[in-house]
């Protein structure tokens, strides 16, 4: 489990994060939530320690942040940032930077990476594309590789910053499934949305983040049924549910 | 080491390195055999199995011609590798250390090495890497404080070039005696190599050059991004510092020996980057390969074609370099927008 105890952070006099705590979990699905500029991105950065914290303390797994290094939290949480490079290598090349962590100096992939990396590329279903430049593959096929890679890095938890920003709708449900998959096999998976709706439909729990404060991080039908959601964005969410599924969508009212 | 053989299964890399090293192969004859005078096969094997050998031919090759042409390979090797550095680590492949004023910082060093009468091999390196040094991460960290744009970065250094040279040119103007070597140095000029100057030089160079190969896996992960390469628990701003001081050692060294060989740190990362693409473990040891190559055969190109009149090197690399440049750069249809 992540616990986020009283964190704060902040860019030069501009708090961003003010005594922020939550926790999150492995085997579950946390979508974060929040209107631009609340501090979605840099929690996330805290938490793999990008950006240092001015006060509070994160735990991971009962282990303070402030005392692992940078490679031991690396092989505890793998991160993908917001605005991904588009690096001139082959898709192969590329996950198998996933076990990048893993390696101590002079750092040379040994055949268990590459078994790891091409383990990370059959789930990922991108096993095809593994000789193709990263450069020709699609947006969609390159959020794969970038999750396949998350994957060959072998970490308890992955982080993502808006994954599904420049994908079209098949992609980002085919994204949602997967990270569904991966939280259903023990991982702790917890990504930045701005999709409400797909948030609340693929997400175990949902933490809205408001002013640089969770306001709440719970099940999606208790965040719906808490009404924050009008509070914080000034729009209104709609559930519906049939026999076997329910289903969030935007109130067009 | 497993990577490399693995990759070199590729038959177009192992090919590529085959036409590398004849390449280097045919350059170092050409450059010790060609010259005012010629010295033959039979001239170099007597010069190898009698060091002390009195004969013209003997002479040519062991106090001419090969420490010309090592000094050529050490230089050559070096800006390349330090420009496929410089480029890979501020993710800009306009960058080189002629752009960006690391030569320049490395010159003017040299130049008051030569006001000062400092002429030791090793101190002139030292000196000359302290200023390709200084330049090359006032560049770094004013585009990381200013949050520079690629282009900016660019101007960043076009300018620092600038300031560097006017510095020079001013120690020049009150030295006279410095300015006399001034025109050579700043064009890159071979003919006043010496052991003394070589062997600090060319210890640095191999040095450097072996350690970058083995952190090829690192300058690979920076280009993921800032960001990505933290995730994956590296940290860039001290492994973005020490590549620049590698790249700064290499730059210093060649220019300590052969004044500011421009083009070269550009155009070879180039060629080698659309043939090899941007893998570093292959991309470093090509361009070292290649990078030696070209300027060795430049150089002898400049002392034999107007013989026995000699042009500085800088020039013919200009005139080979720039259309086979353009030439690549058309053929690709001006490379990657992203550029």
């Amino acid at each position: 489990m992540i616990e986020i105890k009283d964190l704060s952070f902040g860019y030069g006099k501009n708090n961003v994060l003010q005594n922020f705590s939550a926790c999150f979990e492995k085997g579950k699905l946390t979508s974060i939530i929040g209107t631009n500029g609340s501090g979605k991105s840099t929690l996330l950065k805290t938490i793999v320690g990008i950006l240092p914290l001015n006060t509070g303390g994160i735990l991971i797994d009962g282990t303070e942040l402030s005392s692992l290094k940078p490679q031991k939290i690396a092989k505890r949480i793998s991160y993908l940032a917001q605005g991904k490079n588009t690096p001139d290598m082959t898709a192969f090349q590329m996950v198998l930077h996933g076990r990048f962590p893993h390696l101590s100096y002079p750092r040379r992939y040994s055949q268990k990476d590459r078994d790891a990396a091409y383990s990370a590329m059959e789930r990922m279903g991108i096993l095809g594309y593994a000789d193709k430049s990263m450069v020709s593959l699609s947006g969609g096929m390159r959020q794969n590789v970038y999750i396949a890679m998350a994957l060959a890095q072998d970490t308890d938890y992955i982080l993502l910053d808006e994954p599904t920003t420049y994908l079209d709708i098949s992609h980002q449900l085919h994204l949602m499934k997967t990270l569904r998959t991966l939280a259903a096999d023990g991982k702790g998976i917890i990504t930045v949305m701005h999709d409400l709706p797909m948030a609340f439909n693929f997400s175990d729990n949902i933490a809205v983040v408001s002013g640089g404060k969770a306001v709440i991080c719970s099940s999606p039908k208790e965040v719906y049924n808490n009404g924050v959601i009008k509070d914080v964005f000034g729009i209104e969410l709609n559930y519906s549910q049939n026999e076997e599924n329910y289903y969030y969508g935007y109130n067009q009212k | 080491m497993n990577n490399f053989m693995e990759s070199c299964k590729n038959k177009k890399i192992v090919l590529l390195y085959a036409a590398a090293i004849t390449f280097l192969i045919v350059s170092f004859f050409l450059g010790i055999m060609l010259g005012s005078t010629y010295v033959s096969f039979t001239d170099i094997w007597g010069a190898i199995l009698n060091h002390n050998g009195t004969g013209s031919g003997a002479r040519i090759f062991w106090y001419v011609r090969l420490p010309r042409i090592c000094a050529c390979l050490v230089c050559g090797g070096a800006l390349s590798v330090s420009g496929a550095v410089i480029q890979g680590v501020l993710a800009n492949r306009l960058a080189s250390p002629s752009i960006l004023g690391v030569n320049s910082g490395a010159g003017l060093a040299v130049i008051l090495c030569t006001a000062f009468e400092v002429y030791g091999g090793w101190q002139l390196s030292a000196f000359s890497f302290l200023g390709a040094f200084a330049a090359v991460m006032l560049v770094s960290i004013c585009s990381r404080k200013l949050g520079a744009s690629r282009g900016t970065v660019i101007l960043l250094g076009v300018a620092l070039n600038s300031l560097l040279n006017a510095v020079s040119d001013t120690v020049i103007t009150f030295n006279p005696e410095v300015g006399f070597m001034s025109s050579n140095f700043k064009i890159g000029d071979f003919s006043a190599v010496t052991y003394n100057k070589l062997i600090p030089a060319a210890v640095v160079v191999i040095v450097t050059i072996v350690v970058l190969f083995t952190l090829t896996n690192e300058l690979d992960v920076l280009t993921l991004g800032d960001d990505n390469a933290k995730g994956l628990g590296m940290n860039t701003g001290f492994m973005r510092t020490l590549f620049l001081l590698f790249a700064a050692l290499l730059a210093g060294c060649a220019v300590s020996l052969a004044g500011l060989l421009s083009f070269v740190g550009l155009i070879v990362p180039h060629i080698v980057r659309r043939i090899s693409g941007n893998k570093a473990s292959h991309l470093l040891p090509l361009c070292a390969i290649f990078g030696a190559a070209f300027v060795a055969l430049c150089d002898t190109i400049s002392r034999t074609v107007f013989s026995p009149y000699e042009i500085p090197v800088g020039i013919i690399m200009a005139f080979l370099g720039a259309p086979f440049f353009i030439f690549i750069l058309v053929k690709g249809k001006g490379g990657h927008a992203r550029d």
